[in-house]
C-alpha cells in the first residue's frame, strides 16, 4: 500500500519530525516499508501562465505559437499540444526551470524561440494524462507557483501488503496516522464528519437482508450534485496512493477507501434506490463494471435493487448502476461483509480488487458508518448545493465481541526478559486506541473495535503492542538460564553423518538433491515405468505429480543429465520415498541411492564397487558384514539377473543391482551403471555389534593357500560355510588372494592359522586344511592337488 | 683350513666384494654355524693342552677381526649403494594432476551440518520428521485455521489421501513439544532444530523452489524471552557467517507466533552502508520467527501460562544462497554437477 505523508499529516502534526527516521521506526514497529519516494523534487519553476496569443506554426502541422502571461512578463512559447488556445490558464515550466527530472531551458524550435513549456498532468507527475496541456480554473493569478495549485511535494512510501496482513486498520492513512501518533507521541486528531443527527429527519432507505455473510450495511442518498471534479489536492494524492481518477463520486469513494480502510461503492441514484443483500439459488452471468462477464453461484453474496443485482458485494460493482458523466444523485453504501465469503468469491471470480483485499482482511463494521458520514463531510464541502435525501440507514446484523484483556506485569516481563515500566505499558495501550485500566500490577484492556475484528484477542497480542512501540532494538541480548543437559544425535542422524562423509570421502561420490516425484516424461524417454503410488494432487503439471517409491530413478535422470561431465562417476542422494499406503497414511521411509556409472570399466567392476561401498556403510555404521542374495527384480530399471537383496543381521536393509540394459542403453550405450538403495530406518533399527578386542597372539602363524574350482553358479557364500561352519580350531581368518577363470572360476583363498599359546606344528595346519578339503569335497568341489 | 689360510682367504673376499650382498654371503661363509672360523674353534676339541689354549686365542682374535672387519666394509659398501640409490633416483612431480577428484556433499548438508553443530553444542537435540504430513500439524496446531489469509501465501501440495507435503518446517513443531513436552515438569527445557525439506505449490524461477529446505528452532522453559531469541539467533548466525552478526527484529504476522517478527540480519556485501543487494536499507531478510503462539503451546500439551518459547524458520536454502553467493535457488535441485562438486568440505 501507498502511503501520503501529507495525508497522514492532515490527523497527526508530524512538523519537526525526521520524516524518513520515523518511516525507518515504521518498519521496525509496524509494517515493512518497502520503498520511499519524494514526490515533486524533480519539478521547479512551475508557475501559472495565461496564454494570451495563438498562432499556428507556418512550417508545422502540429506546432503552435504562444506568448504566455507568466506574471512578471510575457514570454514566448513553442507548444505542441492539441488543446492550445488563447484564453486558457496553464502550467507553464519556464526557463530555468525542471520538469520530470529535466531542465526547461530557452531553445529555438523549428526556427522559433521557445522559453518555456506547457505542461501536460503527466509531466507535472499529477497522473497518466499526456493528451495535452494542463487547463487550470481560470481563477488562479498568472505567477502563482504550481505547488499552490498541485500539491506536488509529498513523501510517498510503500508499505509491504503482506506485512498488514492482520492489521485491518492499516489499509487507511488514519491507521496508519494512529501509529505514527503512538510512536511519537503527538496526538492523533479525529476525522472530520458531518453530524449523524442532522439528518434523521429525512426518509430512511430500505435495506433488506438476513444473510450471515452481511454484518452492516449502511446507506444514504443525495441529489443535485453538481460537481463532477474532485479538487486537484484529491486528485493527486489518489494518483500517487496509485489510483487513478475517474469523477468525483468514485474518486471520493477511493479517497475515503485510502483514508479509512472501508472499502465504498457510489450506485446511480437513478437505478438503486433501495437495497437488498441476498444470495441466489441459481447460477446466472452479470456484468461487472469493468465490462466482464462473471458467473455467479449461491455462495457470491449479491448487492440488489428491486430483485435486479447491482454488485458482487465486497468485490466489484455492476456495468448497469455505474455512476455515469451525467449522474447527479447517488446511493452511497458503506458495508462491512464476512471477511472469508469475500475472499472465496474473488478467488472464484478470479477478481481481486481494492475492496475485496480489504474486506477478506476482517474490517471492523464500526468503522461503516463513520465512512459513510466522511464521505457526505467530503462531498458538501465541495459541492455545497448537495440534496442530502435520505437519512443514514444502517442495518447492523452482526457485532464483533471487544475483548477486555486482564493480565499483570509480571506476565509481560517473562515474555520481554526485562522491565517495561508500567507508565510505558499504560501510555503505549492508549496511544494506539487501548483503553486501559490498572490496578497495582493488573491492567484490564479494552481492545478497540479496529482491533477486535480477529487481531487481537489475548494476552500475548498485548505483549506485542507494547514491545513493538518499545523497539526491539532496545532490548539487551541475553542467553537463557535453563540448564544444560547432554545433546546426542540419533542413530540415524549420525548414520546420514557418517554415510555421506564416507560417500564422499572415501568413494568419491557427489551427493545431489532430486525431486520427491517422478518425472513421467523422464521415466518414458529413460524405458522406467514405476508402479503407480500415491499422487499429488494438485502439482503444476501432471508428469510431475507421482511421489518416488524408490530414489534410483531420480538419480538416474541426474546420470542421463550429467553423462558427459565424466567417464566415471557416482552420485548419491539420502530422502524421502513413499511406499504406498499403509492405514490411510502414506509409507514413508527414508533412503540412501546411490548410483555409479563407467563408460571405462565393465558391469562387474560397478557392481563390486556398489556392494564395497554396501559393505563399507553397514559395517561402518552398525558393525554388520552383510550378505547379499540373489533376487528377481521388482523394478523396472534393474538387471533381471544381477539385482541382489542386501541383508544386515538377516534383516532386508536395501537392493544393489546393475541396471537393465534397456534403460541403460536408453542413457548411454557405452555405459556400465549400478545402483545401491539402503533403508536408512531398518539399518538404524538393528542392533550395533559391540566393539570387541582380541589380543594377537605372540606366536608365529602359519598360513595356507587354497585353490577352490567353483563352476558356474556356484556361489561362494556357500563354499565357505566349509570353514565357517563349525570352524576348525585355530583358523584366524581367510582372505581372498585371486580369482581367475571366465565362467568356471578359480578362487585362491588364504588361510591363516594361528594358536595364542604356542607354535603351531605343520602337521596340525595339514589337518585342519583336511577337514575342510574334505567337506568342500562333500559339496562336490574336489581341490586340485 | 688352518688359520694363515683362513686369513688369506679372508683378505682375498674382503678385497674382492663390491656389494654389501657379497659382504653378508662372506660372513655366513666365516662366522656361519658351519663357517670357517667357527668350524676351526669346533676343531679345537682336537688339540690339547698349551696348543690348544695358544691356538684358541688366535682364533678368536681372528674371529674379533673379522667381525669388525665386515662390520667396516659392510658399512662402506652400503653407503656407496645408498649414494648410487639416491644418484639414480628420479625427481618425482608432485606437481602433477591428481587422478580422481574428490568427492563433494551438497550446499544444504554442509549448511545444515554447521548450524547442527551450533545447536547442539547449545543443548539443542536435532529432529527427524517426515516430508508428508497432515493438514492438524501443518496448519490446524500452528494456529492457522480454515479459511485463514494465512493459508493463502503457502500453496499447498496436496495428496490422494488427505495428506500433504509440509510447507514449512514448523510442521514438527507440535510433534517436538508432544515428544519433549513432559520433560518440562523436570526442569528440562525443550531445545530443539529440525532441518527439513519443505514444499510449496508454485512456478519456479531464479528465486522461487517448489522444493527448498528450511530448520526449524524451538525452545520452550519457563521464562524464556524476545531477549534470548535475539542471542540465539545472533549466536548461531554469526557462528555461520564467521563474523560478527547484527541482528535485528521487526514485527512479523504468522499465526504460530505472537509476538511474531521478521528477522533481518546487516548485509554482508555493503556492512549495512546500503546496496542493490540489500535494497538500500543495509538489511537482508532471513528468518520469520517470534514468541509461541498459547494456541501452538496449548495444542502441544504445554501450558501456556507457566511456559513461554520461542520458535524460528530458518530459511536453510536461502543461508547457503547468502553463504556461498549462489544466484539461482534452481541450482539446487538441479543435479549439475559441474555445479554441485564444488562443495567438497
Amino acid at each position: 500500500m501507498l502511503v501520503s505523508m501529507n495525508w497522514i499529516n492532515d490527523f497527526v502534526d508530524l512538523t519537526n519530525e525526521d520524516i524518513p527516521a520515523l518511516i525507518k521506526r515504521f518498519t521496525l514497529a509496524t509494517a515493512e516499508v518497502e520503498d520511499i519516494i519524494y514526490k515533486g523534487s524533480d519539478v521547479k519553476g512551475v508557475v501559472v501562465g495565461k496564454i494570451l496569443t495563438c498562432e499556428a506554426h507556418p512550417n508545422s502541422k502540429k506546432l503552435h505559437l504562444l506568448t504566455v502571461d507568466k506574471g512578471d512578463e510575457v514570454v514566448n512559447v513553442v507548444c505542441g499540444a492539441p488543446n492550445a488556445r488563447a484564453g486558457i490558464t496553464v502550467a507553464l515550466a519556464c526557463d530555468g526551470g525542471m520538469v520530470g527530472g529535466k531542465p526547461i531551458n530557452k531553445v529555438t524550435l523549428a526556427g522559433y524561440e521557445s522559453c518555456g513549456m506547457c505542461c501536460s498532468e503527466a509531466e507535472l507527475g499529477l497522473s497518466t494524462d499526456h493528451t495535452g496541456i494542463i487547463e487550470l480554473p481560470d481563477s488562479y493569478k498568472a505567477g502563482t507557483p504550481i505547488e499552490e495549485v498541485f500539491p506536488l511535494n509529498d513523501i510517498i512510501f510503500e508499505v509491504d501488503n503482506k506485512s498488514l496482513t492482520n492489521r485491518p486498520d492499516l489499509w487507511g492513512h488514519y491507521g496508519i496516522a494512529r501509529e505514527f501518533s503512538a510512536l511519537t507521541g503527538k496526538p492523533l486528531k479525529a476525522i472530520p464528519t458531518v453530524n449523524i443527527g442532522d439528518f434523521t429527519s429525512l426518509p430512511e432507505l430500505s435495506i433488506k437482508s438476513t444473510d450471515e455473510m452481511l454484518y452492516r450495511y449502511v446507506a444514504v442518498t443525495a441529489e443535485n450534485i453538481t460537481a463532477n471534479i474532485a479538487p486537484a489536492y484529491m486528485r493527486v494524492r489518489l494518483f500517487y496512493c496509485g489510483l487513478r481518477s475517474i469523477n468525483l463520486l468514485a474518486d471520493l469513494t477511493n479517497y475515503v477507501m485510502l483514508e479509512l480502510g472501508q472499502p465504498m461503492h457510489a450506485f446511480d441514484g437513478r437505478k438503486v434506490k433501495s437495497i437488498e443483500v441476498k444470495r441466489f439459488e441459481n447460477p446466472f452471468e452479470f456484468t461487472t463494471l469493468d465490462g466482464q462477464k462473471r458467473n455467479i453461484e449461491n455462495t457470491n453474496l449479491m448487492i440488489c435493487t428491486d430483485n435486479e443485482p447491482s454488485a458482487v458485494a465486497g468485490v466489484m460493482g455492476g456495468l448497469d448502476s455505474e455512476i455515469a458523466d451525467d449522474t447527479t444523485s447517488l446511493l452511497l453504501e458503506s458495508a462491512c461483509f464476512d471477511a472469508a465469503a469475500i475472499r472465496r468469491t474473488s478467488v472464484k471470480l478470479g477478481l481481486r480488487t481494492d475492496a475485496s483485499a480489504r474486506y477478506e482482511k476482517s474490517l471492523d463494521p464500526e468503522n461503516s458508518l463513520t465512512a459513510a458520514l466522511r464521505f457526505i463531510k467530503l462531498l458538501v464541502d465541495i459541492c455545497p448545493e448537495t440534496k442530502i435525501t435520505s437519512r443514514f440507514t444502517d442495518l447492523y446484523l452482526k457485532k464483533f465481541d471487544i475483548p477486555v484483556i486482564t493480565f499483570d506485569k509480571p506476565y509481560i516481563d517473562r515474555y520481554t526478559g526485562i522491565d517495561i515500566p508500567s507508565e510505558t505499558i499504560v501510555k503505549t495501550l492508549t496511544s494506539l486506541g487501548f483503553d486501559v485500566k490498572q490496578s497495582g500490577d493488573s491492567f484490564f484492556v479494552t481492545v478497540p473495535s479496529w482491533r477486535a475484528t480477529k487481531d487481537v484477542s489475548i494476552k500475548a497480542d498485548l505483549v506485542e503492542e507494547v514491545t513493538r512501540v518499545y523497539g526491539y532494538d532496545n532490548f539487551p541480548i541475553i542467553t537463557a538460564r535453563s540448564p544444560l543437559f547432554p545433546v546426542k544425535p540419533s542413530v540415524s542422524k549420525s548414520d546420514e553423518h557418517t554415510i555421506k562423509d564416507i560417500l564422499a570421502r572415501r568413494f568419491k561420490l557427489h551427493e545431489v538433491h532430486s525431486y520427491v516425484w517422478y518425472d513421467d516424461k523422464e521415466n518414458k524417454e529413460l524405458k522406467i515405468n514405476p508402479a503407480p503410488n500415491l499422487r499429488v494432487i494438485n502439482a503444476q503439471t501432471f508428469d510431475h505429480s507421482t511421489l518416488r517409491s524408490s530414489m534410483t530413478p531420480s538419480l538416474l535422470y541426474f546420470i542421463n543429465d550429467n553423462k558427459n561431465y565424466a567417464s566415471e562417476f557416482g552420485i548419491f542422494e539420502i530422502g524421502q520415498v513413499v511406499k504406498g499406503i499403509k492405514d490411510g497414511k502414506a509409507n514413508e521411509q527414508k533412503y540412501l541411492g546411490i548410483v555409479i556409472t563407467s563408460r571405462d570399466k565393465n558391469d562387474e567392476a560397478v557392481i563390486y564397487k556398489a556392494r564395497d561401498i554396501a559393505d563399507v556403510l553397514i559395517r561402518a555404521t552398525r558393525g554388520i558384514s552383510p550378505e547379499f542374495i540373489n533376487i528377481k527384480p521388482e523394478e523396472s530399471y534393474s538387471h533381471p539377473k544381477n539385482t541382489s537383496e542386501i541383508f544386515a543381521d538377516g534383516v532386508a536393509v536395501g537392493t544393489i543391482g546393475i541396471i537393465h540394459p534397456t534403460v541403460k542403453t536408453a542413457i548411454d550405450k557405452k555405459a556400465h551403471i549400478a545402483y545401491l538403495e539402503l533403508n536408512l530406518i531398518e539399518l538404524a533399527a538393528l542392533a550395533t555389534t559391540k566393539q570387541s578386542y582380541n589380543e594377537t597372539s605372540s606366536y608365529p602363524g602359519i598360513d595356507f593357500d587354497l585353490t577352490i574350482p567353483a563352476a558356474s553358479g556356484t556361489k561362494y557364500s556357500d563354499i565357505k560355510k566349509a570353514w565357517t561352519d563349525n570352524a576348525p580350531e585355530h583358523l584366524k581368518s581367510v582372505n581372498l588372494i585371486d580369482i581367475y577363470g571366465e565362467d568356471d572360476k578359480n578362487i585362491t583363498v588364504r588361510m591363516s592359522f594361528v594358536s595364542a599359546e604356542r607354535n603351531l606344528t605343520m602337521e596340525e595346519v595339514s589337518a585342519h586344511v583336511n577337514t575342510i578339503t574334505s567337506r568342500l569335497s562333500e559339496m562336490g568341489i574336489e581341490i586340485r592337488k | 683350513m688352518n688359520i694363515e689360510e683362513i686369513k688369506k682367504k679372508l683378505s682375498d673376499e674382503l678385497t674382492a666384494a663390491d656389494r654389501s650382498e657379497m659382504i653378508e654371503a662372506a660372513k655366513v661363509a666365516f662366522l656361519g654355524k658351519k663357517g670357517h672360523i667357527t668350524s676351526a674353534l669346533a676343531g679345537l676339541k682336537s688339540v690339547s693342552g698349551e696348543e690348544r689354549k695358544t691356538l684358541g686365542q688366535a682364533i678368536n682374535a681372528l674371529k674379533r677381526e673379522a667381525e669388525a672387519l665386515f662390520e667396516d666394509k659392510l658399512s662402506q659398501l652400503r653407503e656407496l649403494e645408498e649414494k648410487a640409490l639416491i644418484e639414480a633416483a628420479p625427481v618425482y612431480d608432485l606437481s602433477l594432476p591428481v587422478g580422481e577428484k574428490s568427492g563433494s556433499l551438497h550446499p544444504i548438508t554442509l549448511v545444515s551440518r554447521e548450524c547442527e553443530a551450533i545447536f547442539a553444542s547449545m543443548g539443542f537435540t536435532i529432529e527427524e520428521y517426515s516430508e508428508i504430513t497432515d493438514d492438524y500439524n501443518c496448519f490446524e496446531a500452528l494456529n492457522i485455521p480454515k479459511d485463514h489469509p494465512a493459508r493463502d501465501m503457502q500453496d499447498t501440495y496436496y495428496l490422494e489421501n488427505g495428506q500433504l507435503l509440509k510447507t514449512h518446517t514448523s510442521a514438527a513443531q507440535n510433534t517436538i513439544m508432544r515428544k519433549y513436552g513432559a520433560n518440562l515438569e523436570k526442569g528440562m527445557p525443550i531445545r530443539a532444530i529440525f532441518p527439513g525439506r519443505c514444499f510449496r505449490n508454485e512456478a519456479t524461477d531464479a528465486c522461487h523452489e517448489n522444493t527448498f529446505f528450511q530448520m526449524e528452532g524451538v525452545m520452550v522453559d519457563r521464562d524464556i524471552s524476545i531477549s534470548n531469541l535475539i542471542y540465539f539467533m545472533k549466536t548461531m548466525l554469526s557462528e555461520v557467517f564467521e563474523r560478527d552478526v547484527k541482528v535485528r527484529l521487526r514485527p512479523g504476522f504468522f499465526p504460530f507466533v505472537e509476538p511474531g517478527f521478521e528477522l533481518d540480519i546487516s548485509c554482508a556485501i555493503c556492512g549495512g552502508e546500503g546496496c542493490p543487494s540489500c535494497k538500500n536499507s543495509g538489511w537482508l531478510e532471513l528468518c520469520p520467527c517470534g514468541m509461541i503462539h498459547p494456541n501452538v503451546l496449548t495444542a502441544g500439551g504445554i501450558d501456556p501460562e507457566k511456559y513461554t518459547g520461542f520458535a524460528f524458520g530458518l530459511g536453510l536454502t536461502r543461508l547457503a544462497m547468502m553463504k556461498y553467493g549462489i544466484k539461482d535457488i534452481r541450482d539446487f535441485n538441479s543435479g549439475k554437477l559441474s555445479n554441485l562438486t564444488q562443495f567438497v568440505h
